[in-house]
């Protein structure tokens, strides 16, 4: 079991770019010790700000930092950072188009059953509504890892929502397919096409190969790139797969599943069924007991595509 | 009824709630404790049957993480089933989430995400100056979460609009998540700061009942103008090794810990 979470591998990395890079800035908002930026906080104090609880002060910040020339990395739990600073997202990163990373941190439904306030079930469609704005979800560390370093090397906005705790690999250490903004192929099958992005892709790949013990052969792609999403990836498995199921921690309007149905409906239509949070308050629980109710883990998807196809 | 004794016995209820759930807010929860047991046994008319009634007292807990906090007092108030709560609070499908939820009787309006609680209190105010009613309106607030700029947005308009059916508190305690509020974001002169908006201020050791409850009564006969209080508290007030440290925002108690608490809170019950 990987005990390394997303998040300690931003820090990570920030950690060891900023030794070189000293325009890299790490903002938090009392957020440190969740966002485990505890380690760049204590090495880096001169690239550390810490604003307080005040979540549009943090973007707001961020923006004027990156007019300046700094790479600011503003790393806030998802919930907060999508919707009480959305507004500064929108106009002082996305439509500013200001070098700003927005990290957000125990996104979806991580923080259990603490509720909906800190669930942050709608953050692909508000952040992914704005022109300007990617939208990632990473699956693994190391697909984490590729992605941070990607985005390092641009100065445009982004929003990388990963989740709190540390989530089993999908992917092998040296040996990890990635291209920005292209969905990674995990599994090649031929009769259904399943979707998955951020932590959800593990359960994905589980299913996948559950299927395949069933004489079912289930093609996974990581969409960890949820805008701009991989058109090509999108209308090739609708071309060459009956069904389409898309997994999501997310709510059913406006996430990646959403943008999947929109681009097969225009390009090759085929049946797509969405998997993902309710268009309600979620049940109180932890993650994996919400991911279950809602048949969002690897026996829920088996369930669906078993009945779909 | 001694509220003294009450607030040290809601003490324990918060301690043992957070050791069986295995998470919750110990430090903000026995900072807030006293408020809390001043306002729901004494100050506010309110009662498990009248939460349709309009003209209830309304108290929003902005600093919702303290959940446990107002979970105990309503429980022991008989809001609800107080068993329930104990053997179901943030488990799987319970009602109870860590976070006040209005599908729970008592509680009048859902928080957590810090910031919201002051403005929705303007409101509720404002609500019963239009309808010519005579509750009151009571909200808690955070020292850390004062700096949250949606605060002083309604702090302007809750001089604005002359509110003085509205009492806030600042559970002054010096703490946040990160460190000290000095270190994380200055929240030194916020009683200069409420004042310079238009607030009655009243300053008092917030772990004190009497003090608390002077200044409520205060409160209600100031006019024209909303008042605030500013309880210079105690993270953890009432557990030795729980008191003034930051870690013990959201640390669990091991069973040692929670045996330790416990004594403590029955030896000052005991001396009482
Ligand atoms: C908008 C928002 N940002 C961040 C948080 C996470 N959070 C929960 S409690 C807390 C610290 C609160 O400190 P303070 O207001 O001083 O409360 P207390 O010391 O009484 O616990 C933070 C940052 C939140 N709940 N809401
Ligand atoms: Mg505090």
């Amino acid at each position: 079991m990987n005990k390394i979470a997303n998040k300690q591998v931003i820090n990570d990395v920030l950690l060891e770019e900023s030794a070189k890079d000293k325009d890299i800035i790490v903002l938090c908002s009392d957020s440190r010790g969740s966002a485990g930026m505890k380690s760049f906080a204590e090495e880096r104090p001169e690239q550390f700000v810490e604003v307080g609880i005040a979540e549009q002060n943090l973007v707001g910040i961020s923006a004027g930092l990156a007019s300046c020339g700094k790479k600011p990395f503003a790393v806030s739990p998802a919930s907060f950072l999508s919707t009480r600073s959305m507004e500064q997202a929108k106009v002082d990163v996305a439509y500013s188009n200001t070098n700003v990373k927005l990290i957000g941190i125990s996104g979806g439904v991580s923080y259990g059953a603490l509720g909906m306030t800190h669930h942050s079930a709608t953050d692909i469609a508000t952040m992914g509504s704005m022109p300007n704005m990617r939208v990632y979800l990473p699956s693994d560390r190391f697909q984490t890892e590729a992605l941070v370093r990607s985005l390092l090397k641009d100065d445009k906005p982004a929003y990388i929502r990963i989740g709190r705790n540390a989530v089993e690999d999908v992917y092998e250490e040296g040996n990890v397919p990635f291209e920005l903004d292209k969905a990674t192929l995990v599994k090649e099958g031929t009769d259904v096409t399943i979707i998955a992005c951020g932590e959800l892709v593990g359960d994905a790949k589980a299913a996948a190969e559950e299927l395949a013990g069933k004489g079912i052969s289930a093609r996974v792609l990581d969409m960890y790139c949820v805008k701009p999403i991989d058109k090509d990836a999108i209308i090739q498995a609708a071309k060459d797969t009956k069904l389409i199921v898309t997994v999501e921690e997310h709510t059913m309007y406006g996430g990646m599943g959403s943008m999947v149905a929109q681009i097969t409906a225009a390009n090759a239509p085929v049946k797509v069924i969405n998997l993902t949070l309710p268009d309600a308050p979620v049940v109180t629980g932890k993650s994996r007991e919400i991911f279950k109710y809602y048949g969002l883990d690897a026996e829920g998807i088996v369930k669906t595509v078993t009945e779909q196809l | 009824m001694n509220l003294e004794a009450k607030a040290l016995d809601i003490r324990k209820d918060i301690v043992e709630l957070i050791y069986r759930a295995g998470c919750g807010h110990i430090g903000g929860d026995l900072s807030v404790t006293d408020i809390l047991v001043d306002l729901y046994y004494k100050q506010m008319n309110v009662a498990p049957d009248k939460m349709d009634d309009p003209n209830r007292d309304r108290f929003v807990l902005s600093k919702g993480h303290s959940v446990e906090a107002l979970y105990c007092v309503l429980a022991d108030r008989g809001f609800f089933d107080k068993k329930e709560l104990f053997d179901t609070y943030s488990q799987y499908l319970s009602k109870f989430i860590g976070h006040p939820n209005n599908k729970v009787n008592g509680v009048e309006m859902n928080t957590g995400s810090l910031g919201h609680g002051l403005s929705v209190a303007v409101g509720m105010a404002m609500a019963g100056k239009m309808d010519k009613r005579d509750y009151r309106v009571y909200a808690v607030m955070g020292d850390g979460e004062m700096a949250e700029g949606s605060n002083w947005e309604a702090v302007t308009a809750g001089a604005h609009y002359k509110l003085d059916n509205l009492t806030a508190f600042v559970d002054r305690n010096r703490l946040q998540i990160s460190g000290t509020t000095e270190e994380v974001m200055t929240a030194d002169e916020q009683e200069e700061r409420w004042a310079a908006f238009g607030w009655n201020v009243i300053s008092i050791p917030g772990n004190n009942i009497d003090a608390i409850d002077n200044a409520v009564e205060l409160a209600k006969h100031t006019k024209g103008k909303p008042t605030v209080i500013i309880a210079n508290t105690t993270k953890g007030c009432g557990v030795s090794f729980i008191e003034n440290k930051a870690a013990w925002h959201h640390k669990v108690p091991t069973e040692a810990e929670y045996q330790q608490a416990m004594k403590e809170l029955d030896e000052r019950r005991a001396q009482l």
